[in-house]
């Protein structure tokens, strides 16, 4: 029976392919938002960067060994809160003084 | 392979846009998520210790800065699509930067195999600084100076951004000090982010002695859910001129200042533990921003 | 017994990837803004609901468990505040078009 430490490569593989789908997706997910016609729209884009970005740190932290990524993943889910609510209050701001 | 040349490609595609935004708005949330994607590339060039760095600061804060900065610019919307550059100016901007691109990417696939690096020196002395992480041996032990150069740079920003408040305002309140909004969605989130996340920003910084981490990473986070704080109206700005802040801003470069010569770990935590602070405190009070209210 | 959970991190993920899918079909398909942040929350954070519990499988440790199990509860918290805040924000300004 293999240690669990011996992560088999087909695995590494898999996890990484994992990551690559999603990350395709992302992508195009981005595409359509930043092309959505008001703020509304691209205030989405920091959440759908979160939420993938996160499971392709997590897919990626397990296929390449690196714990610190799952780290990096746990910054970005506290970032990409915090930058959400600044682009709300941002937009409200700047439609609360009549721009 | 293919993942890479995929993240590569969306790196530029989201950069491109982000140029070509029409509104400050629009050209923020690009930087952003250009930031975040960044993130994922250092990951894969395995510098988790940048990746932590420019997921919390290049995207994150920055991102806030940029933020405040383009809603106090959102009037001035009208007059800078009316103010373009012109069609020389902007072919003249494009071939520079062409340039640049080609010179930097010249240099690296030039470089020497195997190319010329201090990382092996960096490592073997790893035992006389007592840390673990030789990415934070480099920022405190190594090149200890650069770190606060580094910090004294940022104050000096703060200092310049104070002095953008009018003169009757000086020492006076920033932000817009709103109420808070007691049944708010946004005050709950704070209210439950703002705790778990001053937890995890102590995390990073405390193992940044032995894994990817350390100061600024942790500071940043520190500093993200103290302007959240006051973003909800669950902790008002301070004054800019009260004196424990002021002691908060200079303790961290005044203690380095103050760095002996020994390299042990317990030295170099206690001198940590209060740049974290002023970094945290620093980084906070610029995206706040400049004094906007009196004092009461 | 390794062999078993790797039969279920490839499961789980493969359903999380699924979900990513449907949530990006959402955003490409749906018309306005508002069913646009509902197919971006609800599938998207399905999605790494699933990516995480087969990442679980795979955990060396019970921190590392943990951690992965924190970052999904964030990843929640945020996904729900921020569909609020962005739904009232796309109805403020009258988009519900």
């Amino acid at each position: 029976m293999p240690r669990s430490s011996e992560r088999p490569a087909a695995m590494a593989d898999f996890l990484l392919a994992a990551a690559g789908f999603v990350l395709a997706t992302v992508a195009l997910g981005l595409v359509r938002i930043l092309r959505g016609p008001n703020d509304a729209d691209r205030m989405m884009a920091a959440q759908l960067l979160g939420t993938g970005g996160i499971a392709v740190l997590l897919l990626l932290a397990r296929a390449m060994g690196m714990p610190a990524a799952v780290d990096v993943a746990l910054i970005l889910a506290l970032l990409a809160a915090f930058v959400s609510a600044a682009f709300v209050k941002g937009v409200d701001r700047s439609e609360m003084d009549g721009a | 392979m293919a993942f890479d040349i995929g993240l590569a490609t969306l790196v530029l595609g989201v950069a491109a846009w982000t140029i070509a935004a029409r509104d400050t708005f629009a050209a923020v949330i690009g930087f952003v998520a250009f930031g975040l994607l960044l993130a994922l590339v250092w990951v894969r060039v395995a510098a988790p210790d940048v990746a932590l760095a420019e997921a919390a600061l290049g995207s994150g804060l920055t991102g806030g800065l940029l933020l405040s900065a383009s809603s106090r610019l959102a009037h001035t919307n009208g007059s800078a699509v009316i103010e373009k550059p012109s069609a020389i100016m902007r072919l003249a901007a494009a071939l520079f930067c062409t340039l640049m691109s080609a010179a930097l990417a010249a240099i690296v696939l030039l470089l020497p195999e195997p190319a010329p690096t201090l990382a092996p020196q960096a490592a073997a002395n790893l035992a006389a600084t007592g840390l673990g992480n030789p990415v934070t041996a480099v920022l405190m032990a190594y090149r200890a100076i650069d770190t606060l150069l580094e910090v004294v740079v940022l104050l000096l920003a703060l200092a310049g951004t104070w002095s953008l408040a009018p003169d009757h305002l000086w020492g006076g309140l920033p932000g817009r000090g709103d109420p808070v909004d007691r049944g708010g969605v946004l005050t709950f989130d704070a209210q439950l982010l703002v705790p778990i996340g001053i937890l995890v920003g102590i995390h990073i910084f405390w193992v940044g002695s032995v894994a990817p981490g350390g100061e600024f990473q942790g500071a940043t986070i520190l500093a993200a859910m103290w302007i959240l704080a006051m973003m909800t109206g669950l902790v008002d700005a301070p004054g800019v001129s009260g004196r424990w802040l002021r002691l908060a801003l200079v303790v961290g470069p005044a203690v380095f200042l103050a760095y002996p010569e020994s390299h042990a770990k317990l030295v170099i935590l206690t001198i940590e533990v209060p740049v974290t602070l002023s970094i945290a405190a620093t980084l906070a009070l610029l995206v706040a921003g400049p004094p906007n209210r009196a004092l009461k | 017994m390794s062999f078993a959970l790797d039969v279920l991190t490839i499961l789980a993920v493969l359903t999380g990837s699924f979900f990513f899918l449907a949530g990006t079909v959402g955003l490409l398909r749906f018309p306005d803004s508002l069913s646009r942040l509902h197919a971006l929350t609800k599938a998207d954070n399905l999605g790494l609901g699933f990516v995480i519990l087969g990442l679980l499988f795979q955990a060396e440790g019970l921190f590392a468990a943990l951690k992965l199990v924190g970052i999904w509860l964030f990843a929640l918290l945020a996904g729900a505040t921020v569909a609020q805040l962005i739904a009232r924000t796309a109805r403020m300004s009258g988009s519900t078009m």
